[in-house]
C-alpha cells in the first residue's frame, strides 16, 4: 500500500518569508525616526498609544514593501542580490505578497486611524500608495531620479510620529522629511558607485548607468551640500538646541567634504584603493542619519531636566 | 499502529500556524490595552442603570 507524499520540488513558505515579505531592514529604519518624530513632539501620548503608533506605521512600512516585492518580482528575479527573495525565488506566490500588502495596509492605516488621529492614517496611507504605487509602478523604471522619489516615501516616517502627537503637521516635522529627503540620495548613489549591480539587466534606469560615474559623482556632492542647510534648519527650530546644532553642522561639514572627496575622484582612482573612499562615505552616511536623529532625541530628553532646546 | 514521523513540512506549516496565533493574540491584547487607555483617559461618561433621574427628565414647566 502506498501512502502520500509530499514533495519538495514547491517550497513550501515558512513564517520567516512572509517577515522578509516586510523587509524588516527597512522597518527598523522606519520604527527608529518614527519613534524619534513621537518622542520630540510637544505633545505627550499614553505610552500604549505610542506604542500601537509606532508598530502600525512599521506595518504600515511592511505593507508597502510587500507590494514592491509583488510588484518587482520580475526585477528582484534578474539581480543577484535580490533574486533569493521570497517572491522571485518562488517560496511565496506573487498574489500572496499583493493580498498580504493589501491587508497590512488597510490593518495599519485604520489602526494608526483609531490609535491616534485621521491625519496619521491619512498620511501613512498617502506614503503607502506613494512608495507602492507613484515609485514602485510608475517612476523607479522610468526616470534615474528614481532614488530620490523613493526616498520621499523613506522620509514620511518621522511625520507621521509626529503628526500621530500633535495632530498636525509643523515645519518640525516637515523638516525632519527634509533631512531623510535630502539624505537618501547621496547615500544609495554612494552605494551604487561601488556595488555596481546589475541594474541594467533589470531595465532599472540607475543613474550610474544612464549619466554615468562621473555626473553621479557630482549628484552626490550637491545633495551633501543641500543636506547642510536643511539639517541645520532644523537644528534652528523647536526641536533643535545649542547641542543639536553642534551636532547637525559637524555632521554637515564631515558629510560635505565626504562628498567633495567623491566628486574629485575618478574611476581609475577608485579602482586602485577598491572604492575605499566611497564605502567609508557610505557608512559615514548610515551613522549620519542615525546621529542626527538620536541628537533630536537626546535634545528633547535634555530639555526634561531644563537643559535642552533654545 | 505506529505513527509516521513527520514531515519536514508539517514542521514548517505548524511554525507559521504558531506566529499567525501569536500575532492575533498580541493584536487582542493590543486592542484591549488601547480600549482602556481610551475609556479611562476619554471624556467623561456616565453610565444608565434604569434607576429614574430627575435631573434628566425634561423640566414640566418649560414650554413645548
Amino acid at each position: 500500500m502506498t501512502d502520500i507524499r509530499v514533495f519538495d520540488a514547491v517550497p513550501e513558505a515558512g513564517f520567516g518569508d512572509y517577515v522578509q515579505l516586510l523587509k524588516p531592514r527597512v522597518m527598523s529604519l522606519v520604527v527608529f525616526t518614527a519613534l524619534v518624530g513621537l518622542l520630540v513632539a510637544p505633545v505627550r501620548l499614553h505610552p500604549v498609544e505610542a506604542f500601537a503608533a509606532i508598530l502600525f506605521i512599521a506595518l504600515g512600512a511592511g505593507a508597502s514593501g510587500a507590494l514592491n516585492m509583488w510588484w518587482d518580482a520580475d526585477i528582484d528575479a534578474v539581480m543577484k542580490r535580490t533574486k533569493g527573495r521570497p517572491v522571485p525565488s518562488g517560496r511565496v506566490a506573487g498574489a500572496e505578497a499583493l493580498g498580504l500588502g493589501l491587508a497590512l495596509s488597510g490593518i495599519s492605516v485604520v489602526m494608526l486611524g483609531l490609535a491616534t488621529n485621521l491625519v496619521a492614517a491619512g498620511l501613512l496611507a498617502f506614503t503607502i500608495f506613494f512608495y507602492a504605487v507613484v515609485y514602485s509602478m510608475g517612476l523607479k523604471r522610468v526616470t534615474p531620479q528614481n532614488i530620490v522619489i523613493g526616498g520621499a516615501a523613506g522620509a514620511f516616517p518621522p511625520m507621521i510620529g509626529w503628526v500621530a502627537a500633535t495632530g498636525s503637521v509643523s515645519i518640525e516635522a516637515v523638516l525632519m522629511f527634509a533631512v531623510i529627503f535630502m539624505w537618501t540620495p547621496p547615500h544609495f548613489w554612494a552605494l551604487a558607485l561601488f556595488m555596481k549591480e546589475d541594474y541594467h539587466t533589470a531595465g532599472v534606469p540607475m543613474l550610474t548607468v544612464t549619466h554615468g560615474r562621473k555626473a553621479t559623482r557630482a549628484h552626490v556632492l550637491v545633495y551633501a551640500l543641500l543636506l547642510a542647510p536643511v539639517a541645520i534648519w532644523t537644528a534652528a527650530t523647536s526641536i533643535g538646541g545649542p547641542f543639536t546644532m553642534a551636532v547637525s553642522v559637524a555632521l554637515s561639514v564631515w558629510f560635505a567634504k565626504g562628498g567633495h572627496d567623491i566628486w574629485r575622484r575618478d574611476e581609475a582612482m577608485a579602482e586602485v584603493d577598491k572604492y575605499a573612499v566611497e564605502k567609508a562615505f557610505f557608512r559615514f552616511s548610515l551613522l549620519y542619519l542615525f546621529v542626527i536623529f538620536a541628537a533630536y532625541l537626546i535634545e528633547a530628553a535634555l530639555k526634561i531636566y531644563g537643559l535642552g532646546g533654545w | 499502529m505506529a505513527f509516521r514521523p513527520q514531515h519536514e513540512i508539517h514542521t514548517r506549516r505548524f511554525g507559521r500556524n504558531v506566529g499567525v496565533a501569536v500575532l492575533l493574540v498580541g493584536f487582542v491584547m493590543l486592542v484591549f490595552a488601547l480600549t482602556v487607555v481610551k475609556v479611562t483617559r476619554g471624556d467623561p461618561m456616565k453610565g444608565f442603570d434604569h434607576v429614574v433621574e430627575p435631573a434628566l427628565l425634561p423640566d414640566p414647566g418649560a414650554a413645548p
